[in-house]
């Protein structure tokens, strides 16, 4: 049996948070994500099935879905992602593939992103500085893949104009991290 | 440049990547008579025209969509937008 310890995207025992002036920025090692793709021809019998096991409808483009326990957000054409906080749905990804069967593709993501959530009045300055999403035009669940930091990001409108969460590829936790660390430094 | 994305509205051009010819959409039948000659034309053959030209885009930092944008070479206009996914669909193919 491996003696295995379970760490977070930044490598710690423990998620960062880090406080400034108007801003907090928190990593949220606590969701689990699975991303859905709606097979060739199967887009009524997939959605129907999505639905029935999330709870609302598959989001329109640019648009999601917040609740509880399931989130969503469309990524791209019949594509979506779909979270859930991890210590109630680790197993996501097998619980939306028995949902949806046939109809549609499931990936596990869990592993693949980090999330850090941002949140207070500071959030604009900081936003601006990163990347070219229209933070005033997102309503509550739209979601916006940016570049950031020469990253593919998902900039997740959680509360408008005032929280967002920024999905961005695990293995540069790190990297981002930095990015929104430093933007925050100078922009608050 | 702003390209109006068919689903998600107008996005900066910095967004996307350019592929090249929409004609791309066109590949030949491998398994024609003339397929050696047909493919050679589809490699290297490319009309350069002064004026409109329609050509492959990818969302790359977007959605990931391919997309057919009508343009025109010598003002930069663009007057059409469509997912290639459409025009690939509406020309028999990707069905």
């Amino acid at each position: 049996m491996h003696n295995l310890k379970p760490m977070t995207a930044l490598g710690a025992d423990t998620p960062q948070i880090d406080q400034f002036d108007g801003l907090e920025i928190s990593e949220r090692p606590d969701f689990a994500l699975a991303s859905l793709s709606i097979r060739l021809g199967r887009d009524v019998q997939c959605a129907e099935q999505a639905k029935a096991y999330l709870g609302f409808d598959l989001p329109e483009p640019g648009q999601g879905h917040l609740s509880d326990p399931f989130s969503c957000f469309w990524m791209g054409p019949v594509q979506w992602m779909i979270s859930a906080p991890h210590d109630s749905h680790e197993d996501l990804a097998v619980a939306l593939k028995q949902a949806v069967g046939d109809a549609g593709s499931i990936s596990e993501q869990t592993d693949g992103w980090c999330r850090f959530d941002l949140s207070g009045p500071g959030l604009t300055a900081v936003l601006e500085r990163l990347c070219n999403v229209d933070l005033a035009s997102l309503a509550s669940g739209d979601a916006r893949r940016v570049r950031l930091e020469h990253l593919g990001c998902f900039v997740w409108c959680l509360k408008p104009a005032e929280a967002v969460a920024v999905l961005g590829p695990r293995s540069s936790a790190a990297s981002l991290h930095h990015a929104l660390v430093g933007a925050a430094k100078s922009a608050l | 440049m702003m390209i109006d994305h068919p689903l998600l509205g107008l996005r900066d051009a910095q967004e996307f990547t350019y592929l090249g010819d929409a004609s791309l959409i066109d590949r030949p039948d491998w398994q024609a008579e003339d397929a050696q000659e047909t493919f050679h034309d589809y490699l290297y053959l490319r009309e350069n025209p002064a004026g409109e030209h329609r050509e492959l885009w990818f969302h790359e930092t977007g959605d990931r969509s391919w997309l057919v944008v009508t343009r025109n070479t010598l003002t930069h206009e663009i007057t059409k937008v469509e997912l290639a996914r459409d025009v690939a669909r509406a020309r028999g193919r990707s069905k």
